[in-house]
Formats: C-alpha cells, sequence, structure tokens
C-alpha cells in the first residue's frame, strides 16, 4: 500500500490532499474512467445547455415538414409529426437522465438502509432477505410494466417502478459488505462500550460499505436509463407526446426504412449514456478497491 | 515465601469487586431443521472473584474458552447460565440503562489492533466517542482530555487527526488502551492484548498496562496464553482447560507449587533461558478433546497421566489446598 506510507511524517492536511492527488492520479491514469466520466459529463451538459441550441420545441408539430433528413435547419432530421428531432432528443434527454439518476438515488437510500438493517439484526434480516428474493425471482421489465400499469404511467411512477425493481440488489450488496464490517473487531468494542445501534450503523458500519455502494449506484444509473427506455418504448413509461429516449425509437420503429435518423439518435444516445456510466464505475471501482487496482501496480 | 503468604492474606481480607459464579456458555448445535442435536460446552461452570487494584491472568490452550470468558461478563456473548457479582447486582440480568452503566465501568482491550480500530475514524475522535457514548464532559474537555489519554499512552498530540493505518501494531494497541481508559473503568478485561504484537513491543505495551493500573486504580483480567506474560502481569492466575477452571492460585504460589497435572505440564513446558539446566519435561499426550462431547468425570482424565476409575466417572470440584491456593483433581482430595 503505497498511499498509506506516503508523507506520514507531514502534519494532516497535507497528508489529505497529498492521499487525494494520489487518488486523482490513479484516476488520471485510469483512462476508460476518465472516458466514462468526459461522456458522462458532456451528455449532462448537453441536456442542460441543448435546448437553448435550437429554435423548435420538442412539441412543435409541423406536418409540411414530416420525416426530413438531418439538415442544417433540423440537426438530426424530423420526426413522422414534422417535431425537430434534435430538440426532441435533447428534452428526452433530460427526461432520461433525471428519471434515471432519481431512481439510482431513490434505490441507493432504500437500498442502504434496508442492507444496513438486515446486516445488524439477524430476524430481520430473515424476513427482508425473502422479500428481497421474491422481488429478484421476476424478471426486472416485466415487474416494471405491471408497477407503472397499478400506477399509470407518467416519469414519476416510472421512479418508483424502477427503485423497486433495482431495490433488491443494492439491499444485497450493501448487506453482504456490512455484514463482513459487522464481523471487525471494532464494532465489538463499540458494543462493548454501550454505543447505541444507531450510532454503529450509521456512524460505523456505513462509512465503511460506501465503496461497493457508490459503485452499485453508477450501475443502477445505468440500468435504470435502460429500464425507462424500455418501458418508455413499450408505452409503459412516459407517456406521448414528451419525449424519452424510449418513446422516440418507438415512434422511429414504425419508419425504421424511411427514416433510419429516428432510430439512429436516440439509440446513440442511450448507448452513450450507458457506456458512459458503466465505464465511470469500472473506474471507480479500480479506484475506491485497491486490490483489484491495475493502475495501483503501474504506478509504483 | 513470605511474600506469598502476605499476599494471600491480603487477597483474603478484600471483598471481591467482581463475582463470577458458576458461568457456563453452551452452544447448541442444530441439526437438520433446526433441532438442537448437543452442545458445545465453550465455558462450562467457571468460578472466580476479581479483586481491586488486582490482576487476575487466565491462562489455558486456545479454544478452551478463555476469551468467552472474559466476553461474557461484558454480555458481549451471551451466558447461558451463571451470575456475575458487580456492585450488588448481577451483569447477566441487566437491561438497558443498567447495563450501560456496566459498559462504562468494565472496559476491554482487544487481541487483533488491527481490526479494533474504525479505519475510517480519526483515532483522536474514536477516543472522544467513548466519552460521548457515555456522556462524559462537554465537547472541549472531551477532546483536552482524549489528547492527555493519548499522550499517557505515548501517542504525540499532533497524531490525534490521524487514521488508524498511519500507525504501526503497537501504537494501535496503545491507542486501543487509551480508548478503554477514556470511560474510566473500574475493570479492563484484557483479551489478549499483546499476542498480535512483536516480542520487542510486547514489553512496552504489558509496561505500559502495569504503569496505567497504578495510575488509574485498575482491577484487570488478563486474558493470555503466554505463561510468561501472564506471570509478570498477574497477582492471581487462573487455569483453564476444555471451559472449565482446573486451578486457582496466587502467581508464585502456582509457579512453584502447581498441583494439577494439567498445570505442570504447562509450567514444564516453559522453555528456560539457561541451556544447560534441565528440566523433566511432562508431555502430556494426545490432543485436546473436542468440547462438543467433553469427557465424562474429570475433563483432562483422556489426557492425565495420573488418571483413575474415579476421574473418568466423578467430575472433581474446586477444592481449597492452602491459603487461596485451589484445584479440582482427584488427587488432593
Amino acid at each position: 500500500m503505497e498511499i498509506n506510507t506516503k508523507g506520514v511524517e507531514h502534519i494532516g492536511s497535507e497528508l489529505k490532499s497529498e492521499k487525494f492527488k494520489l487518488l486523482f492520479r490513479r484516476f488520471l491514469f485510469n483512462k476508460l474512467a476518465v472516458v466514462g466520466t468526459v461522456i458522462v459529463i458532456l451528455l449532462c451538459l448537453f441536456s442542460i445547455v441543448g435546448p437553448f441550441m435550437t429554435k423548435y420545441g420538442p412539441l412543435d408539430i409541423d406536418p409540411m415538414n414530416r420525416l426530413q433528413p438531418p439538415s442544417a435547419d433540423h440537426w438530426f432530421g424530423t420526426d413522422n409529426f414534422g417535431r425537430d428531432l434534435f430538440s426532441r432528443v435533447v428534452h428526452g434527454g433530460r427526461v432520461s437522465l433525471v428519471v434515471g439518476f432519481s431512481a439510482a438515488l431513490l434505490t441507493a437510500i432504500i437500498g442502504m438502509i434496508i442492507g444496513l438493517y438486515s446486516s445488524y439484526y439477524r430476524i430481520l434480516d430473515h424476513v427482508l432477505m425473502r422479500i428481497c428474493d421474491g422481488l429478484i425471482a421476476f424478471p426486472d421489465i416485466l415487474l416494471a410494466i405491471a408497477i407503472t400499469a397499478i400506477l399509470g404511467p407518467n416519469p414519476f411512477n416510472v421512479v418508483i417502478a424502477i427503485t423497486i425493481v433495482k431495490v433488491p440488489a443494492m439491499a444485497r450488496i450493501v448487506r453482504s459488505a456490512a455484514l463482513v464490517v459487522k464481523e471487525q473487531t471494532y464494532i465489538e468494542a463499540l458494543k462493548a462500550q454501550g454505543a447505541s445501534s444507531w450510532r454503529i450503523i450509521w456512524v460505523h458500519m456505513a462509512p465503511n460499505t460506501i465503496s461497493p455502494f457508490l459503485v452499485q449506484m453508477t450501475y443502477v444509473f445505468a440500468l435504470s436509463i435502460i429500464l425507462e427506455a424500455g418501458l418508455s418504448f413499450l408505452g409503459a413509461g412516459v407517456p406521448a407526446p414528451n419525449p424519452s429516449w424510449g418513446n422516440i425509437l418507438y415512434d422511429g420503429k414504425a419508419v425504421i426504412f424511411r427514416a433510419w435518423w429516428m432510430t439512429l439518435f436516440p439509440s446513440i444516445f442511450i448507448t452513450l449514456a450507458v457506456l458512459g456510466l458503466n465505464l465511470l464505475g469500472d473506474g471507480l471501482r479500480d479506484l475506491l478497491d485497491p486490490h483489484t487496482s491495475k493502475a495501483n501496480k503501474k504506478l509504483k | 515465601m513470605l511474600e506469598t503468604r502476605m499476599e494471600q492474606e491480603q487477597l483474603q481480607s478484600t471483598t471481591p469487586i467482581l463475582r463470577v459464579k458458576n458461568l457456563k456458555k453452551h452452544y447448541p448445535i442444530t441439526g437438520l431443521f433446526g433441532r438442537a442435536v448437543g452442545h458445545l460446552k465453550a465455558v462450562d461452570g467457571v468460578e472466580f472473584d476479581l479483586y481491586e487494584k488486582k490482576t487476575m491472568g487466565l491462562v489455558g490452550e486456545s479454544g478452551c474458552g478463555k476469551s468467552t470468558t472474559g466476553r461474557t461478563i461484558l454480555r458481549l456473548v451471551e451466558p447461558t447460565e451463571g451470575e456475575a457479582i458487580y456492585k450488588g447486582k448481577d451483569i447477566f440480568k441487566l437491561k438497558g440503562k443498567d447495563l450501560q452503566a456496566i459498559r462504562k465501568d468494565i472496559q476491554m482491550i482487544f487481541q487483533d489492533p488491527h481490526s479494533s480500530l474504525n479505519p475510517k475514524q480519526r483515532i483522536g475522535h474514536a477516543i472522544v466517542e467513548t466519552m460521548k457514548i457515555h456522556r462524559i464532559g462537554s465537547h472541549k474537555e472531551r477532546i483536552e482530555r482524549a489528547k492527555e489519554l493519548l499522550l499517557k499512552v505515548g501517542i504525540r498530540e499532533d497524531q490525534f487527526d490521524r487514521y488508524p493505518h498511519e500507525f504501526s501494531g503497537g501504537q494501535r494497541q496503545r491507542i486501543g488502551i487509551a480508548r478503554a481508559l477514556a470511560a474510566n473503568p473500574k475493570i479492563v478485561i484484557c483479551d489478549e492484548p499483546v499476542s498480535a504484537l512483536d516480542v520487542s513491543i510486547q514489553s512496552q505495551v504489558i509496561n505500559l498496562l502495569k504503569d496505567i493500573q497504578e495510575n488509574f486504580n485498575l482491577t484487570y483480567l488478563f486474558i493470555s496464553h503466554d505463561l510468561s506474560v501472564v506471570r509478570y502481569m498477574s497477582d492471581y492466575i487462573g487455569v483453564m482447560y476444555l471451559g472449565q477452571l482446573v486451578e486457582k492460585a496466587p502467581t508464585d504460589e502456582l509457579f512453584s507449587h502447581p498441583l494439577h497435572p494439567y498445570t505442570q505440564a504447562l509450567l514444564s513446558a516453559i522453555p528456560l533461558p539457561n541451556p544447560k539446566r534441565k528440566r523433566e519435561r511432562i508431555i502430556i499426550k494426545g490432543d485436546i478433546p473436542s468440547p462438543i462431547n467433553p469427557p465424562s468425570g474429570c475433563v483432562f482424565h483422556t489426557r492425565c497421566p495420573y488418571s483413575t476409575k474415579r476421574c473418568e466417572q466423578e467430575r472433581p470440584v474446586m477444592k481449597k489446598q492452602t491459603t487461596d491456593h485451589f484445584v479440582a483433581c482427584h488427587l488432593h482430595d
């Protein structure tokens, strides 16, 4: 462990900044992770700034210019109602990213709570994990469709559906990390001192499960985007005419041989978003877990 | 010899600060469908007293139940049976706030210094936290006192904000000691505090423990498998074998007149510094039996060189031999 011994003679704050610099260097060394981060940042910027780059709104129908190929005026062409595809992809990106991120965040919070408490209390563990097993047994997309079918298709309910689908995996990952932490002597030492279970769980166990948790969160983000696109494609997600990457694809499906751009552009963005997030997740995993880090070895 | 006598009388005259009576910890072994098929008798009827400002050593092979004994006293492991009387109350029956109060008075020092500190917590905060849990002082006072305690165990003030991985094993053990002291305990259970350390560091930590005992008027329960360490630390010693206490005596008395065959064998295994002096080694045969189905009668009879028929059938009880020297063996009835 290079970082552990480096700079022991410095005072605290210097040491911290040094450690941070080293982490940052390790991160830069991992080229794929940097690529992933850049893609994710660009996509976020794109969906923030994008709407101001075009004069067309995502819902402006122009029947005279249906299915126009990409041109200087309509960068990504137009769809079967003559709506500007660039504007729709940009606005759809906003929906997809916000839905994906909200779902990932909600999944992370609920998964963390379930995972930590079920690792701590044995009886609760049996109950919660059996429920999780039950949820995992259903195919993701099927369960999500069922939930949105009950709740009604709108972005908010899509977030809830994705969260319910993704929480079990998150809870299991946090739980398995927490079970390892729970066996450490310092948890026993805290119990011996009479620390409350709240303190043990949130002050001591939670920070020590954070790395697998963060990594899983980026994956859930990526998977949520796919799931949201899938739901919207099947008509169970963001309802028309509001754009989302999924339902633009659905609209494009009918005219795929006449207007390839309607399928191509949203697909590219979905692919980019998922690829970027997965690369970022892999990078984070390598960074936070020194055992698997190739970069660490090479830096030595 | 005279000193030993005096020490013995001293022991008898003071009332114990903690009395442990008939302590048992049996782990059920479950078979198919969760039915109990048997019991693993980790601790089986251990009795001892702790006296104020004295150190009791607890020795025995690994797996004989020494650590479990220490852990049950703090209720880290729930005992199956028994009593532990502290300040007129049975620790094993306490709940909530009363148990919390006990956990302030009785602290523990752990074996492995690498996992006994939270790697994500600054060491100073670990000590402050102990005071926070027990509501000792204001925030400022806590930090002040934590620094003071760290200084006492030999950790510099500017190391207050460091993380555990920046310290060596010996230093970490010192931090663990400071953390135990932060609660102002009366009794400290030292569970193999030096066995994970280098020999050169061991002596430093042992001497630190001795100094601290004097400064803070502590009572120690010192658990170890290292006889020479226990001899140096303890005022009196209990010898454990397979979950039972087989002999209990003041340190000098035990080392000069070991009565139980197991103790005799243990003591003969201590290497002598002088290679020319030869001692008769008592080598006990066989392995330590499984605590799942311990031998009938005296647990040691399977390996005892003096074993008789009676030993196989009847379990010996602790009997007083001389003042403060107790032994559970039919040879000394």
